[in-house]
């Protein structure tokens, strides 16, 4: 087995993660989405990172940890205060910014 | 920790965790309730560390499952408790066909980015991260070696950033108090304006000789209080009837004769 399957093993997950992102409504579960298309990519790095016998892809998948626990973090706040002011978590209900 | 070349047993490892990685994905996507979904994509967090681990990559293996399915999975099932389990999607469409669109072009987004990527790496060769990995003395030291030197600026702005997320979810949840909070006084001068009984309703199988939460309890006039019944029950029937022979029991003893053929109960 080549390696560069890991690489093709993150592209599927990044496709799942996408299509979740188009059809699902529910705003946590469009938030679920991003949060696998981003460990794709982290499995697509780390592969790379071996393939080319070098750590900084490591550092990077590293780093996009931590960019995207700060991004959930954000991110469910954000979820939380529209769902308290809109009583839904529901991706097509603000639309106030539309007009 | 292997090195460039793939073996039987990470073959093995691959094919499992890769499958279950893909079927916590589609699991995710497909599967109607946020909960569900919030587990599958757990299973999927949990099979990527393995596959981390097998990349010779062991610290962002561990990295993986303390971080994303300890800390940012429970963020996300605490989130669903406060937003409601139950808010499922509504199956109306905002833009017509939108769905079936997204559908297809997620499926053809795959298809060429497998294809072109298989096409394009089939050939390549690995390196492996043996020489690397054991140049500091092991995978945490390589990385640490990195981190604190050439990505060292980086590394103190993620330190900025997480502040700054931290604080930014502090000031997003944070709800401003409108009125001022009531008082014991104002509470019990509402709770009287309203005119119902201000009490507490009456508790089931007073006066009765039962005290199961389904016997009514006994009005002076030998008629049972419906309120004292708990509404689900009553709502069930299952409110037990009085026993008449109870009622003339307790008529007997409170008359003074102390000998019912009951009185042993």
């Amino acid at each position: 087995m080549n390696p560069a399957n890991y690489i093709l093993l993150s592209a599927l997950l990044f496709s799942i993660g996408a299509i979740g992102v188009l059809v699902r409504r529910n705003a946590i579960i469009v938030f679920m989405s991003v949060e696998l298309m981003l460990n794709s990519a982290n499995l697509a790095f780390v592969a790379f990172a071996r393939m080319n016998g070098n750590l900084d892809g490591q550092v990077v998948a590293f780093f996009v940890m931590v960019v995207a626990a700060a991004e959930v973090v954000v991110g469910l706040a954000i979820i939380v205060t529209i769902f308290r002011t809109r009583r839904s978590a529901s991706i097509d209900e603000p639309n106030l910014l539309k007009y | 920790m292997t090195g460039g070349e793939v073996g039987t047993g990470e073959t093995i490892v691959f094919w499992v965790c890769g499958t279950l990685a893909v079927i916590g994905a589609l699991g995710m996507v497909i599967s109607r309730k946020a909960v569900h979904s919030a587990l599958f994509i757990a299973l999927t967090m949990i099979n990527l560390a393995i596959l981390y681990v097998a990349n010779s990559a062991p610290f962002l293996g561990m990295v993986q499952i303390i971080v994303y399915t300890g800390a940012v999975m429970m963020l996300f099932l605490f989130v669903l408790m406060v937003v409601g389990v139950d808010a499922s999607d509504s199956l109306i469409e905002t833009i017509k066909g939108q769905r079936v669109a997204a559908l297809l072009m997620g499926i053809g987004f795959s298809i060429l980015l497998i294809a072109g990527l298989g096409n394009g790496l089939m050939e390549t060769s690995s390196i492996g991260l043996e020489t690397a990995n054991s140049a500091n003395g092991g995978n945490v030291e390589g990385l640490a070696m990195l981190i604190f030197t050439d990505y060292l600026i980086a590394f103190q702005v993620t330190a900025a950033l997480l502040i700054t997320a931290a604080m930014g979810a502090m000031i997003l949840t944070h709800r401003e108090r409108w009125y001022p909070r009531k008082t014991q006084r104002e509470l019990s001068e509402e709770r009287f304006a309203a005119g119902t009984h201000p009490g507490q309703l009456p508790p089931p199988g007073v006066y009765a000789r039962h005290n199961a939460v389904d016997t009514p309890a006994l009005l002076p006039d030998g008629s049972t209080s419906d309120l004292s019944v708990p509404e689900p029950l009553r709502a069930r029937d299952d409110v037990r009837e009085i026993d008449t022979d109870d009622i003339e029991g307790i008529r007997k003893l409170s008359s003074g004769s102390s000998t019912t053929d009951e009185g042993d109960r």
